[in-house]
């Protein structure tokens, strides 16, 4: 008999065939690839089965792995990127929270237009929006010009390539995907359970902390989430308006592949990056579970 | 907790003090926009009574509610409770607790926390906490769920956590949002009588707000009944059946038949009213001044009518007495509802007792009919 697919199979067989073709068969090949060594060739690694005298053998290197954990350049790196995304969060949380409540609480007119007003920046280029904090940022940028006329500062401030600049572009480009699902979870939220802790003694502010804030917190993990992991692999913000002297772990892998051609090393690079994030995130998402179990 | 309570009695029988307005709302309004939700309420409830606020949907029930636990400031008038001023006092100072409609409990926390969560607003010590959960978790019969989530709950039992967190502060005045309306019929009637219990043994003044009659008749030791915004009338549970003030009261509470008619006659005791659709004179044992010829309206409940083939002797000549044909007969269990069709076309409602089991049908369809009253029956309204 021939195997027929169901409209459920069939459905459920293109995203898993989309992420089998396009993101486990390429995470594989670079998987291989850090486990080879640099050779001047094309492709410019070893492979992975050599033939010597007619007998298959496997050369797996790990060089490549040993090598990041001896250059202190690799370990700044990645300690750097992991505070950079988590200030980052915490800034786009303390920032996005307050819109978010703000938006949730408003009336419907008003809310969709200030929810097209979150989304609207998406409708220019991300590139060209980090090129503009360049012209507003640099030393006789839109700032520091203000500035001077005002009489504020007597020499031009520099916020061009600091890490306050990496902030500022990073939270300025990520705040959106913290706002939404949080408005997402605020908007679901009973008003009447607040009413409730008010009814029971409780103040505003408490009745936000013990009623509101812990009924967001899948709303909070979702924004962290999806603000933190672009955040540390991040290369065009840091690059264009970060640091010369410390360089985010984004850029160190394309380094490594476009300037070195040591695709063993840009590889080992990725996969430590994935393993960095992939461990925080089954966490989270474990304590997200279980909290949507328990708001039911 | 602001309220006095050097002069309460707890657990008196309510009504006792008659005097004692526990709560007492002076010409309280509330406009929303051009909308006038509350419209100038005035209204004492006694210490340790049950006062139902009983009213449709938008007759502004909810709203007083509402005021009364301090969501919504009113747009004038005033709140006294225990003699101190409301008006401008935050729910969360407030000495009131109520129970939502929906219950409200919060659905991240366990029973008992949600049950602790007002006496942790007054810094309790947590053993003492933890005793007062105990003790009124046990009084609503919940006291092994302390553990369980308010989803884990069937309805009923997260009625009685309802109850349990609103209770557990001991306000003097509860208020109740339709504390009923979530219930299947069966464990409503059961719940009632609990709450009838409850509210004794804590000696607790509760207002209750309901659209349901029948609730509002069990529970309520005295009714007020609202209709666009205003209190049509306030009294016991048998004045408001008996002696409906108004047209809406006499037709909002239980059904009632309504004969629009003019008055011919007045007497010391009494009033003739003649009455083109019952086809007869009705002639009530009640004085109201109103002028000869004036317009009324007889209101007369079905369960007050009788009903037989011959023409009812006793009353006094064509007075009280009305012919008509059945049209309907609904058979309910404890009694059957009669459809007589008047003489002249208007549907008359007549409820008999099925006081013989298995017995025969006292009347057919089509049959001819005479409906008569007491003189005492027929209540004669005239707005």
């Amino acid at each position: 008999m021939r195997w027929r697919p169901s409209g459920r199979q069939l459905i459920a067989g293109i995203p898993i065939l989309w992420l089998l073709v396009l993101f486990l068969i390429p995470f594989l090949i670079v998987f291989r690839i850090s486990f080879a060594e640099v050779r001047l060739a094309i492709p410019p690694y070893t492979p992975l089965i050599s033939w010597q005298h007619g007998v298959p053998s496997l050369e797996l290197h790990g060089a490549a792995y040993a090598f990041l954990f001896t250059d202190p350049l690799y370990v700044s790196s990645y300690l750097y990127s992991l505070k950079v995304a988590a200030f980052s969060t915490l800034c786009c949380l303390l920032i996005g929270y307050p819109m978010a409540y703000a938006i949730a609480r408003s009336g419907a007119a008003a809310r969709a237009v200030l929810l097209m007003l979150i989304v609207l920046p998406f409708w220019t280029s991300f590139l060209l929006r980090v090129y503009a904090w360049i012209g507003l940022l640099k030393n006789n940028g839109v700032i520091n010009n203000v500035l001077l006329y005002l009489g504020v500062i007597h020499h031009p401030l520099a916020l061009l390539q600091t890490d306050f600049a990496v902030y500022v572009g990073i939270v300025y480009s990520y705040l959106p995907f913290m706002i939404l699902p949080l408005y997402a979870n605020l908007e679901k939220h009973d008003v009447t359970l607040l009413e409730a802790a008010a009814d029971l003694g409780a103040r505003p502010w408490r009745a936000f902390l013990a009623i509101t804030l812990p009924q967001s917190f899948p709303g909070i993990i979702a924004g962290s989430l999806l603000v933190f992991i672009p955040a540390v692999g991040e290369y065009v913000i840091p690059t264009l308006l970060g640091r010369t002297d410390q360089i985010m772990i984004g850029r160190v892998l394309s380094d490594e592949f476009f300037e070195n051609r040591d695709w063993p090393v840009a590889s080992a690079v990725a996969i430590l990056i994935l393993l960095l994030l992939v461990i925080p995130i089954m966490l989270f998402q474990r304590l997200e579970q279980r909290e949507l179990e328990a708001a039911r | 907790m602001n309220d006095s309570s050097q002069h309460s009695t707890p657990g008196a029988p309510a009504g006792a003090d008659a005097s004692s307005a526990y709560v007492r709302l002076s010409h309280l309004s509330k406009k929303f926009g051009d909308f006038v939700a509350v419209d100038d309420v005035s209204l004492d409830i006694r210490r340790g009574e049950i006062f139902c606020l009983l009213g449709g949907s938008g007759s502004g029930k909810t709203t007083l509610l509402r005021m009364l636990a301090g969501f919504e400031r009113p747009s004038s008038g005033r709140i006294y409770i225990d003699g101190a001023d409301m008006s401008a006092i935050p729910p969360y100072e407030r000495p009131v607790n109520m129970m939502f409609q929906s219950y409200a409990l919060f659905p991240h926390m366990t029973v008992a926390k949600n049950v602790a969560f007002g006496l942790e607003q007054e810094h309790l010590g947590r053993d003492a906490i933890r005793r007062q959960v105990g003790e009124i978790l046990d009084i609503v019969q919940m006291g092994t769920y302390g553990a369980r989530r308010p989803h884990q709950l069937s309805g009923g039992q997260r009625q009685r956590v309802a109850l349990a967190r609103a209770l557990v502060k001991r306000p003097k005045l509860l208020l109740l949002d339709e504390p009923l309306a979530a219930l299947d019929k069966k464990l409503r009637e059961h719940t009632q009588f609990e709450l009838l219990s409850i509210q004794q043994r804590l000696g607790v003044t509760f207002i209750v707000v309901t659209h349901d009659q029948e609730e509002a008749m069990t529970l309520g030791q005295r009714l007020g009944v609202m209709n666009h915004g205003r209190i049509a009338q306030v009294g016991t549970p048998a004045d408001i059946y008996e002696s409906p003030a108004t047209r809406f009261v006499a037709d909002f509470i239980g059904s009632v038949n309504m004969f629009e008619g003019q008055v011919s006659e007045e007497g010391a005791d009494f009033v003739r009213i003649s009455c083109s659709e019952l086809g007869c004179q009705v002639r009530a044992e009640r004085s109201v001044s109103c002028a000869g010829g004036a317009t009324v309206w007889t209101a007369i409940r079905p369960e007050k009518i009788r009903i037989s083939r011959q023409m009812p002797a006793g009353e006094r000549g064509a007075d009280n007495a009305a012919r008509g044909t059945v049209r309907e007969i609904a058979y309910m269990g404890d009694m059957s509802i009669y459809l007589v069709q008047l003489d002249s076309g208007k549907m008359m409602r007549v409820t008999l007792p099925n006081i013989r089991r298995g017995g025969e049908r006292p009347l057919a369809r089509e049959e001819r009919v005479w409906l008569s009253w007491h003189g005492s029956s027929p209540v004669v309204l005239t707005e």
